[in-house]
């Protein structure tokens, strides 16, 4: 079967399985590897990507229930969030053996783009799906946090910059 | 007397119930015969005090309202339920806004348009809204629960008979994903029952 789809931007066309997990597809077919396999069954969050710009399981998420969709993996994040959490993720040191970070940057960019300034609670909840056995959820939440401010910053100097140059 | 004459007849007897005038009937339609432990209409048109068959109806019924593939996503708290047991869902998600998960952890998350190996999926995965809890319930209190358009989306008789019988996420309780057991009967089935009920009355259990 012939499944079209675009990932980070890029058009494929991939003759492949409808049934292969779309994890497969990206790290077999299109040597995208920053996505991890973690559990397999949507446990652990490690292989977090982007579906049309929400995040989606990757390990259960059959190749044929895509066609036509935008997927969105590690290597392809950008814009002012990605920008955020990737500068905040490197200043804190957040991760230790690294191997979940790839879905834990995922779902803190998608958490961020949703909600501007979350709560503690509005973290635990977004991030609960995404398992770090190295236990480094506080520098997580710290990160996030400090995301969300510097992107609340940088939105508060560009007004303020506007503002002046009404002045 | 054949079944569909005595399904007929069950819908004649209630023909002064508001209610029940707007229901589709079934007339025109095959009795379903009984299926995984749930009973064929025909199986109670032998009760011919109204009242009695409705309560009747309204028990079959409890076997698959009362099913985990129902509970589950019927909960009571803010977290759907999983497994046969009905245990917490396994990662911590929560009912989130609109009933479809928290922001960045939506039921979608997880849950693709169709079953996926051990996965339940459906198009519009979600969590029955906190008023339509069905978990920890007697069947006399979500009996009460559906007929109230204050606590059933808002839906008449009618408009609930056809839920029952034919909504897609409703559906999913008999195709659920192979480790999990299907609800008793099949959705058809349930269907005509939940007419029945109707057109019986739609009499609920007092306690």
């Amino acid at each position: 079967m012939s499944v079209k789809l675009r990932v980070n931007g890029q058009a494929h066309e991939l003759e492949v399985d409808p049934e292969t997990p779309l994890l497969w597809v990206l790290r077999d077919h299109l040597g995208l590897s920053g996505t991890k396999y973690g559990c397999g069954v949507a446990q652990c969050g490690a292989c977090t990507v982007h579906v049309d710009g929400a995040p989606r399981r990757a390990c259960v998420a059959p190749i044929g229930s895509l066609a036509g969709r935008q997927v969105t993996t590690i290597e392809g994040a950008s814009g002012p969030h990605a920008e955020a959490v990737r500068a905040t993720w490197e200043g804190l040191d957040v991760p230790q053996c690294g191997y979940c970070q790839a879905g834990q940057v995922m779902s803190a960019i998608a958490l961020l783009e949703r909600v501007p300034t979350p709560s503690d609670q509005d973290i635990d909840h977004a991030m609960s799906g995404n398992i770090c056995r190295c236990a480094t959820y506080v520098r997580i939440r710290r990160a996030i946090h400090s995301a969300a401010a510097s992107i609340g910053g940088q939105a508060g100097q560009a007004e303020a910059s506007e503002a002046e140059e009404e002045r | 007397m054949s079944r569909a004459t005595l399904l007929a007849l069950t819908l004649a007897l209630t023909a002064g119930c508001r209610e029940s005038r707007t229901v589709t009937s079934p007339s025109q339609e095959q009795v379903l015969p009984g299926e995984r432990g749930l009973r064929s209409v025909a199986d109670f048109a032998g009760i011919s005090e109204e009242r009695e068959r409705s309560l009747a109806l309204f028990g079959e019924l409890g076997q698959v309202i009362t099913h985990p593939r129902c509970v589950n996503c019927h909960p009571a708290g803010e977290r759907p339920l999983q497994g046969e047991e009905g245990f917490p869902h396994q990662p911590l998600v929560v009912r989130g806004e609109d009933n479809h998960g928290a922001a960045a952890m939506q039921c979608a998350t997880c849950h693709g348009e169709s079953n996926f190996r051990s996965i339940p999926g459906n198009p519009d995965w979600h969590l029955a809204p906190a008023e339509m809890a069905w978990e920890g319930k007697t069947l006399a209190e979500i009996c009460a629960q559906i007929k109230d358009p204050a606590r059933n989306g808002d839906m008449s008789l009618e408009q609930l008979a056809e839920h029952m019988a034919h909504d897609d996420l409703v559906a999913y309780g008999w195709k659920p994903p192979a480790q999990l057991e299907p609800a008793p009967g099949n959705q058809a089935l349930f269907g005509q029952l939940v007419r029945a009920w109707i057109a019986s009355g739609a009499h609920c259990p007092e306690s």
